[in-house]
């Protein structure tokens, strides 16, 4: 389906061995990418740039505010728990993170590397989960949680991500490229199969690791429907939640609203331009192995 | 970070307890018995956190249930009822729709960017950045920005560009007909740059030998792009083609965002399954109807994944 | 499964009865308040709270709130599971299904033994075959908002008396550029906001209709009163042109960014609109037809959860006694801008007087209140029917009687008949 799209004459799938300098169509090409690009970036710079405008500015649609202010941050930060909600979300995405990480990988390794009755039947079930909608399992959560006291915590916003079937999927994928040798070796130097896994296995696969983090912390850091549900108490909603308590009640402030939309957009941004190396190279490693 | 401390002194202890009973078996036994014990605590987890609800749900479907009060077995009642319930064929046409436009619309878009920009050296990963950063924004946060620039002229930024070119407005949201394709951009752009990203890794992946040889046999690139490239991008299209149609058909946040009042409309004319599943759950508080929608839904995501696989694959 | 939750139950328990211990021992009863989150509504409870529990040391209560969007979603989720409120804020709109879902107890005669007599007309839709379901702190009116610069810029000296005088002002407040877009409305037309009560109430009322008829079980607006109430509602985005469906997304956003010379709103929208920078504007009753004025009524109430047993239940009788006193009334008028429940102290002359307050104050006097038995779903079908002319150029007598055809089967499925 992608044929015709792509049939554009000018081009030549060659240049990327033998790079001439600047040819008009290579400039042509650049130019029509970083457009593209910048064309991206546009609603993000949108929401940016409305957070500094007083309300009276906002349907100017000029990405420089005549009159830039802080007034909406500092409100944000004073007369909200917008701040406690972030911290929340941090803890909360970064505790679920680290959990994922540790038992997809040791499932998608035991999947990969091992030889036992029933195998190829875990690996279907779990990998089926994939397809169960959330929206299908939130009241049996909830009934769940009430009857073993989880409502309104920490724990309860996070038990139900704390594996999920895409990781293991992942790491599985990742693992079978690991050669048995090294595993063997490891076996014959007297470790046993704990320390095989944690010690030789699971630095082999960094990268997916990375990757993998990358997935699952957005995943929880833009979670909603599931933290609206399980709590209660305001100083425990996530970012997500609190956005939307926030925003029903400022429907008609813009300038707030934006306002609270760029804070719950920078962590992951701040994340991105840190690490970007890192996460770009885990996502391309995803898809030569998923 | 704490994962090595708190749970290696543990595990060590309990593999000196399991090795110590394991003497005399094979190899392959001992493996067998670390894999089980490796499995435990994740099938507990799937048993009781995916499994089990997912019965439950199962079972709920067959009943009438306000949440309040008594279930009462009613059969296949929820699922005739589905079978007569025009929103629920409406809905059922808007999900697929967000497949069939959206699945071939974001792949073509990415692999377009994604083969020129592997071409592209200078300010590569500046680029690169700039189409990856909508992955990383919500949609409950960037669904306000999108509905602002649908707006009518003088606000809407679409309709001003359209107004300046000389064309006349389009109501977009409030369109029976370009509500959907409205709605389902913004879920295209949020997902590009990861398939640009993705398709890179998949052209890098591509051995460079290949392309020379085809230019030794004086191959031009339309030929190169369909017999090279293109077939050898194959698992990274599968992967892709699997998880876009997944995250299409299960589309929710932008539609609830984006248009008013989250209701899913014009005439529900934007609606997803997700969305009515989301409203006969917790508006109507019809919770057997609500889960027969969710295991039709189970269902349509199973098939056509497996579909997918088996097709892709085997070709 | 049943081991495991059996553990972790046993030890849930034993905790909760650590913590049992560790709390003073004196005999305070804990109740718990729900209601949407709203800064204003919020802080008026917290201080109604401390009165309360100043005057009851026994009683403590916890105040929760949710986002207004998913309180229903919420209020489903936790009431199966037992969890919940002892007092409830809820919609009127939404009793029956909360009182038909069992989640509401009646309230005692002692609460509601002079309701009849003290409370404005409306609040009798709470009473159900002679029992009290729930009971407002504060009731809301609708009144049209005029925007004075833009009258002024326009020359025009005052707001409309009537719905012809709506139109014709309309049109000379509304502004297009030269390709015809509109700059600026003269009045919002929004039938997700409050218009679809205006609509039903007011409009309807005013061509001659009853928009329901059997006590709210049967629509009565498929007639050529609805019909031609409907026509006046889509000309204004027809062929009057002074508005634009979805214009700036709501009537709200669209007046308060001073590109809409008028909408009709409720009280309660006066917090946000007086702290827009540089938006003058004032308040009328509703525009009269026919020499005919009628309002929309409409208020949440406080309901007592079933689950409220024995202390509880005595604590919680006894706070929402506590909220719905005169004085409770008045704070939340000058708190949040609602309208106290009770016409003796809704009328005082300073309230009926009050120039933002005044114009609501009055509306009472006039104002009906629909019998909703699932607000959401009714008020879609009258976006739907809005849609239907709008969009897809059905005929106002097509519209109507689809709408009127889904909205009876809505309501015979609730109604069991």
């Amino acid at each position: 389906m992608t044929a015709e799209a792509i049939s554009t004459p000018y081009t030549e799938a060659s240049e990327r061995l033998n790079r001439p300098l600047l040819r008009p169509s290579k400039v042509l090409m650049w130019s029509v990418l970083m457009v593209g690009g910048l064309l991206m970036v546009l609603p993000f710079i949108f929401m940016l740039s409305t957070s500094f405008k007083f309300n009276n500015e906002i349907y100017e649609l000029s990405l420089l505010p005549k009159e830039p202010t802080l007034s909406n941050y500092l409100f944000l930060f004073e007369e909200t728990q917008f701040f406690r909600w972030f911290v929340n979300s941090l803890l909360i995405a970064t505790a679920t993170t680290v959990s994922v990480l540790f038992f997809d990988s040791l499932v998608g390794y035991t999947l990969a590397k091992f030889k036992f009755r029933g195998q190829t039947f875990i690996f279907i079930a779990i990998l089926s989960t994939l397809m169960i909608p959330t929206e299908m399992l939130v009241i049996p959560w909830f009934l769940l949680s009430k009857d073993l006291g989880w409502l309104d915590s920490y724990w309860g916003i996070m038990f139900p991500g704390m594996m999920t079937g895409f990781g293991t999927f992942l790491m599985k994928q990742f693992f079978e490229s690991v050669p048995d040798d090294f595993l063997d070796a490891a076996r014959i130097d007297g470790l046993n199969e704990f320390q095989i896994w944690w010690e030789v296995a699971m630095p082999l696969v960094k990268p997916a690791l990375a990757a993998l983090a990358i997935f699952v912390f957005l995943g929880n850091w833009t979670a909603f429907l599931w933290p609206l549900i399980v709590t209660n108490t305001e100083s425990l909603y996530t970012i997500p939640v609190g956005f939307a308590s926030f925003s029903g009640e400022f429907t008609t402030d813009w300038e707030l609203i934006m306002t609270g939309a760029t804070v719950a957009t920078i962590p992951t941004l701040v994340i991105f331009i840190l690490f970007q190396k890192f996460i770009i190279r885990g996502v391309m490693l995803t898809g030569l192995k998923g | 970070m704490s994962l090595q401390s708190s749970r290696t002194p543990f595990d060590a202890a309990a593999n000196r307890a399991v090795s110590a009973e394991l003497k005399g078996l094979t190899v392959g036994q001992k493996k067998a018995i670390w894999a089980w014990v490796f499995l435990a605590l994740p099938i507990v987890f799937y048993v009781v956190i995916r499994f089990y609800p997912t019965v439950s749900a199962f079972a709920i479907s067959f009943t009438d249930w306000n949440i309040l009060g008594e279930k009462s077995f009613v059969g296949i009642e929820n699922y005739s009822r589905l079978v007569q319930d025009r929103v629920f064929w409406k809905v059922l046409i808007n999900t697929l729709l967000y497949g069939v436009i959206g699945l071939p619309v974001s792949l073509v878009l990415s692999f377009v960017i994604a083969y020129y920009l592997d071409q592209v050296r200078f300010m590569h990963g500046f680029i690169r950045a700039l189409y990856f950063v909508p992955f990383l924004t919500t949609a409950a946060a960037m669904g306000w920005v999108w509905r602002w620039f649908y707006q009518p002229s003088p606000v809407g930024v679409f309709n001003l560009i359209l107004v300046d070119f000389g064309f006349s407005q389009q109501p977009f949201l409030r369109s029976t007909t370009q509500a959907l394709p409205a709605v389902l951009a913004p879920a295209v752009w949020a997902g590009l740059g990861f398939q640009v990203v993705i398709f890179l890794a998949g052209l890098r992946a591509i051995p460079s030998t290949y392309y020379e040889a085809a230019k030794i046999d004086g191959a031009g690139a339309w030929r190169i792009l369909r017999e090279i490239t293109l077939p050898l991008l194959k698992p990274t299209t599968v992967f892709l083609v699997v998880i876009s149609t997944i995250g299409f058909l299960r589309i929710f946040d932008q539609v609830f965002n984006i248009t008013n009042q989250g209701d899913g409309g014009p005439l529900n004319a934007t609606k997803p399954i997700v969305l009515y599943i989301f409203e006969t759950a917790f508006d109507s508080s019809d919770m057997g109807y609500a889960t027969a929608q969710t295991v039709i839904l189970f269902l349509l995501l199973l098939v056509i994944t497996l579909l997918q696989l088996w097709y892709l694959r085997k070709k | 499964m049943n081991k495991l939750s059996g553990i972790l139950l046993g030890s849930a328990i034993a905790l909760g009865l650590g913590v049992g211990a560790v709390a003073p021992a004196s005999a305070q009863t804990e109740i718990t308040y729900w209601q949407y989150t709203f800064g204003a509504r919020v802080d008026a409870i917290d201080a109604l709270i401390g009165q309360f529990e100043a005057a009851n040391p026994d009683i403590k209560v916890n105040h929760v709130n949710f986002p207004y969007a998913d309180y229903r979603v919420k209020v489903s989720a936790a009431i199966p599971a037992g969890e919940g409120p002892d007092v409830v804020q809820l919609f009127y709109g939404w009793l029956d299904a909360y009182r038909e879902a069992e989640l509401l107890s009646p309230l005692p005669a002692s609460l509601t033994g002079d309701v009849g007599d003290t409370f404005f007309p409306m609040v009798s839709a709470m009473n159900v075959d002679g029992e009290f379901w729930g009971l407002p702190t504060a009731v809301r009116s609708l009144a049209l908002f005029w925007n004075t610069d833009l009258f002024a810029e326009a020359g025009l000296s005052g707001p409309p008396e009537t719905l012809d005088e709506l139109v014709e002002m309309g049109k000379k407040l509304t502004k297009r550029d030269k390709d015809g877009n509109l700059l600026q409305v003269g009045f919002t037309v929004v039938p997700t906001g409050q218009d679809h009560h205006w609509w039903r109430e007011v409009l309807v009322r005013q061509f001659g209709g009853e928009p329901y008829t059997d006590g709210g079980r049967k629509v009565n607006y498929n007639s050529e009163a609805g019909i031609a109430a409907l026509q006046f509602y889509v000309d204004m985005v027809g062929e009057d042109g002074i508005s634009e469906i979805g214009f700036l997304t709501d009537g709200q956003t669209a007046f308060k960014a001073g590109k809409a010379a008028m909408t009709i709103d409720g009280s309660f929208r006066l917090g946000s609109f007086n702290k827009q920078r540089g938006l003058n504007y004032s308040i009328t009753e509703l525009p009269s037809h026919d020499g005919e004025r009628f309002n929309y009524s409409s208020y949440w109430v406080n309901g007592i959860a079933s689950k409220a047993q024995g202390e509880q239940r005595v604590a919680a009788e006894k706070f929402l006694a506590f909220i719905t006193t005169n004085d409770a009334m008045q704070l939340w008028l000058d708190t949040v801008g609602e309208l106290p429940a009770r016409p003796e102290i809704a009328l005082v002359d300073a309230n009926q007087n009050h120039e933002q307050f005044g114009p609501f104050v009055r509306g009472l006097a006039y104002a009906n209140a629909t019998h909703f038995v699932d607000e959401a779903a009714q008020r879609q079908i009258m976006v739907d029917m809005v849609d239907n002319v709008t969009i897809k150029g059905m005929s106002a007598a097509d519209a109507i009687d689809i709408a009127a055809e889904e909205e009876q089967k809505l309501l015979d499925r609730f109604y069991g008949s």
